[in-house]
């Protein structure tokens, strides 16, 4: 009934419905979306950047715009792709799997979503506004202070704003954790994938605050006339490359933390067993999330923190590698003699293994410092960080969009398609980045233009980017299933995989209210359980009543878009009055915006027992 | 729990601050946001520290800090805390007026200690030529102190927009968590100044 | 709105009598919180310790005043807050490892 009366509203206000939002379920699509199209972008500047290296000396594009591609590449796809779409994961799978009717804080995760979103936007501005950032994605001073034009203004505000939502969604996810699981549901009965995502956001909690503070030193020098890292001035650059770190190596975890979360949840749902191991899975993954804080400088090998320095991080680093071991371990340990079925999701996720590995292993290589003075700054580190966060974090979310798209959505994404669409980018995956460990390990370094010719590098950056267009062929189908399915994909019941979580024991896609009556949860995999010794269905945890829903607003977006504006007049008040006028007109709208939502009450509103009753019949 | 229940309770439980599951999420989640801004000033502090003797041949620490006026900003803002104190006893007694009261003394401090503030930095800058671009160290400085400064004018921002709003409307169970939340702000602000005050002024002026 | 026309003004003399003894203990750790301030001035204007002792007796003060503000004004050590603490002690560590690692090896 309810989806006639979606069809019947029309676009306007389907439109406005999203804008306004406060359900996590439709926020997850936002950040699905926002998060697709940003993973679009970044998609293609890698197909040029290949282009560009596809044969020495190419003149495909000028070096001024190569080092915008570069830069613009890295960054969306960290800032702006992967980390907005494992947050509509989370936000899609996480509530269902605690057997939670709303995040804690409705509100600010629409806020979190608008803030990512337009940061997103206002950076991706730079190119028709004077030329995008081009001081690479990690912006180290004194490259990004002097940096002429606007580029790296966009680069610093864009982030800024981007950042503050990252941070409340985190926030969010933990007091929704702690606060709001269903009668039952003990810590240590929970999901991997909800264990991942509180891990994850305690690391967002405390890694994002390191690069607010570096943007905002980096805005003070660039737009007020700062001198943090001004040597003529006694300011030292290495501090931008310490706070830079402190936020970024936390920062790898927070992206592939999750992803373990969907693969564990993925392996015991296909081999039909308990995930092996579960007590160490959660241990090694605070463990790893405890020392990723600690190994930040191993990204600053080369740049004379001494030998002791050098080794204290080195030690830290290596020591990741244990943790991470015992999960591939348990992942291994979890397929052994299980009933194993092979669909989309569970090609991604076997094929994670080795190539993740392979990752980390070249991490532990890198992690020397002796042999990372070689390494530093090649191809091989491209090729090691590729492999982490290519083959753990894209293989992730696509092992999650096809474990999760009939919950989301009612419809199972297509397996022909889903695996044609695997095949090809596994194997365009391998032929890019595997070919590259050996153009680093010759000598060519990263970031640059062009390369000489019959200096051995020839075959392989060719090999390398014929492999682009295959992953980028494999993205295109992906994109085409997600809209065939759309139109004629088949629909599913609430349960298509035979679960063992929470999320299954609902329908397909959930109503707005998730539970009707909150489940009694009895261990872990509390579904399967139900379904072994139990009747196959949750017992009701509480009779049937009135259940409170939070109200939409468009407060959430009207504070992002005064801090959108209000970005566009920090980066041009030097240059005329608007920049000034924008400035502060932003400013404005966000704090009243701000104030109005403190001072209007908002208690939301009830689904009352009677409205209940009806629906089920 | 019904609208009428949150905004006008028969009664008012012991801990009106934590009786609904908002009150509880949003005192979570402002303790988290809280552990957030350890690190954000963690990152300050550590940005200053390694600054702090690069002058440029500029005035330094020792040459500018005067530990008076130091003192007095320190105990205004001690004194802050302890008023912030008072406020959320009478809340949890709930005695609404005496609550404003004490609330209104803790804003006053507050002011107090801002226009210390704005006077200190005035001084160096026109007596020391002291500024924002003279130094790393006047950059750190200012910064570091400034973002200190920034969160105790948005504290009274806050409580002020939260004492007129609720002015006319007595405790109910959808503001007490409001007013919990501001003292654990407040109280986060002074904790920030302990450590501004000893590692700024304090080392700054033993060397 | 006839605001606290409908709402008990009673608290209960048990809660009343708790919050009271609360609030003795908030004005002394209040009170220890002003002698390790003036302690902390003091060796500062004075100047009666050195360098190498004076900066960590000054760090370990503030430590001190803070666990007070923490523990006492805000609540933690209140049961139920484990979780808020555990959190907490990890921002703090992070925080630690921040300002160590800017202060120690920036200019190496």
């Amino acid at each position: 009934m309810s989806v006639t009366a979606t069809q019947k509203r029309g676009l306007g206000s389907a439109i406005w419905d999203y804008l306004t939002t406060v359900d996590h379920k439709k926020i997850a699509h936002l950040y699905l979306a926002g998060g697709g199209l940003f993973f679009i972008l970044g998609g293609i500047e890698a197909l040029l950047i290949r282009i560009q290296l596809m044969k020495p000396e190419n003149d495909f594009v000028s070096a001024g715009l190569y080092n915008e591609i570069i830069t613009m590449h890295g960054t969306t796809m960290i800032f702006l792709a992967a980390m907005p779409l494992l947050l509509g994961l989370m936000n899609a799978a996480m509530p269902l799997q605690i057997g939670a009717r709303d995040v804690a804080f409705p509100f600010l995760n629409s806020l979190g979503f608008w803030l990512f979103m337009l940061g997103g936007i206002l950076l991706n501005c730079s190119w028709f506004m004077g030329g995008a950032p081009d001081a690479g994605w990690t912006a180290y001073a004194p490259l990004s202070t002097t940096s002429p034009g606007h580029g790296v203004d966009f680069y610093i505000l864009g982030l800024q704003i981007a950042g503050a939502g990252t941070l409340m969604g985190g926030i969010n996810f933990l007091v929704t954790i702690i606060n709001m699981r269903a009668p039952g549901m003990t810590y240590m009965r929970m999901p991997l994938f909800t264990w991942t995502t509180f891990i994850t956001s305690i690391l967002i909690l405390f890694a994002f605050p390191a690069l607010t503070i570096g943007l905002f030193l980096l805005m003070f020098e660039r737009l007020f006339g700062a001198a943090f890292f001004d040597v003529s001035l006694g300011g030292n650059a290495i501090i931008w490359q310490h706070l830079f770190w402190i936020f970024g190596h936390p920062e790898v975890y927070i992206l592939i933390l999750p992803c373990f979360g969907v693969f564990s949840d993925v392996f015991s749902t296909f081999s039909r067993k308990r995930l092996f191991g579960y007590t160490a899975m959660v241990f090694s993954t605070i463990v790893i999330a405890f020392l990723g804080f600690m190994v930040w400088a191993h990204h600053m090998f080369t740049v004379g923190l001494g030998p002791v320095a050098n080794t204290i991080f080195s030690v830290a680093t290596m020591a990741i590698a244990v943790p991470t071991g015992v999960k591939i371990f348990n992942w291994l340990a979890t397929l052994w003699g299980g009933r194993i079925t092979v669909n989309s999701a569970m090609l991604w996720s076997l094929a994670f293994i080795p190539s993740f590995t392979i990752g980390g292993m070249t991490g532990v290589m890198v992690a020397t410092v002796a042999a990372d003075y070689q390494y530093h700054d090649t191809y091989f580190v491209i090729a090691h960080f590729h492999y982490v966060i290519v083959g753990g974090t894209v293989f992730g979310i696509f092992a999650g969009l096809h474990y999760w798209w009939p919950k989301m959505f009612g419809r199972i994404l297509n397996e022909a398609l889903g695996k044609t669409a695997f095949w090809l980018f596994f194997i365009g995956f391998h032929l890019t980045f595997f070919i590259q460990h050996f153009l680093g390990l010759m000598g060519m370094p990263r970031r640059y233009w062009v390369f000489l010719e019959d200096q051995g590098l020839d075959t392989g950056n060719l090999i390398s980017s014929i492999g682009a267009f295959f992953m980028a062929a494999g993205v295109i189908i992906f994109f085409i299933n997600i809209i065939y399915t759309a139109a004629k994909g088949e629909k599913v019941s609430g349960d298509p995989y035979d679960g063992r979580t929470l999320e299954w024991s609902i329908a397909s896609p959930p109503p707005h209210y998730n539970f009707k009556q909150l489940p009694l949860v009895r261990g872990l995999d509390p579904l399967w359980i139900e379904k072994m010794e139990g009747n196959g269905k949750m017992t009701p945890a509480e009779p049937l009543g009135d259940i409170h829903m939070p109200n939409n607003s468009f407060i959430p977006f009207m504070i992002s878009f005064g801090l959108f504006i209000a970005g566009f007049g920090f980066i041009y008040h030097n240059d005329n009055m608007i920049g000034t006028i924008a400035m502060f007109g932003g400013m404005a709208i966000a704090l009243l915006s701000m104030l109005t939502r403190s001072v209007k009450d908002d208690l939301g509103y009830h689904i009352s027992k009677e409205e209940l009753e009806k629906e089920a019949e | 729990m019904s609208h009428h229940d949150v905004l006008h309770p028969e009664t008012l439980p012991a801990e009106p601050e934590k009786a609904t599951l908002e009150g509880r999420n949003k005192y979570l989640g402002f303790w988290f946001f809280l552990g957030g801004e350890t690190v954000l000033f963690a990152s300050l502090f550590g940005t200053y520290i390694s600054l702090r003797n690069s002058t440029a041949d500029g005035p330094s620490a020792h040459d500018m800090f005067g530990l008076d006026l130091v003192f007095i900003m320190t105990i205004l803002l001690l004194t802050s805390s302890l008023t912030s104190v008072y406020a959320m006893y009478h809340m949890k007694n709930n005695a609404f007026k005496k609550m404003m009261l004490w609330l209104g003394i803790t804003g006053l401090l507050g002011l107090g200690f801002l226009s210390l503030e704005i006077y200190e930095f005035t001084h160096y800058i026109t007596e020391y030529g002291f500024t924002f671009r003279s130094s790393a160290f006047g950059s750190a400085f200012y910064t570091l102190v400034g973002f200190h400064g920034g969160h105790v004018t948005f504290g009274i921002l806050w409580l002020a927009s939260l004492m007129i709003r609720n002015a006319k409307r007595g405790l109910n169970l959808y503001n007490a968590p409001k007013f919990n939340t501001f003292s654990l702000y407040w109280h986060f602000i002074d904790v920030v100044w302990v450590f501004v005050f000893t590692v700024v002024y304090l080392m700054g002026k033993v060397g | 709105m006839t605001d606290n026309a409908n709402t008990n003004n009673v608290v209960d003399e048990y809660q009343k009598t708790k919050n009271k003894e609360e609030l003795k203990g908030h004005l002394i750790s209040f009170a220890m919180m002003i002698v390790a301030t003036l302690i902390a001035f003091g060796i500062v204007a004075s100047g009666v310790m050195g360098k190498i002792y004076a900066i960590p007796v000054l760090v370990l003060l503030a430590v001190v005043q803070v666990a007070f503000q923490f523990y006492y004004f805000m609540h933690l050590k209140e049961k139920g807050n484990s979780m808020t603490a555990l959190l907490i002690y990890g921002g703090i560590w992070a925080a630690a490892l921040t300002v160590t690692g800017l202060g120690a090896i920036t200019w190496w």
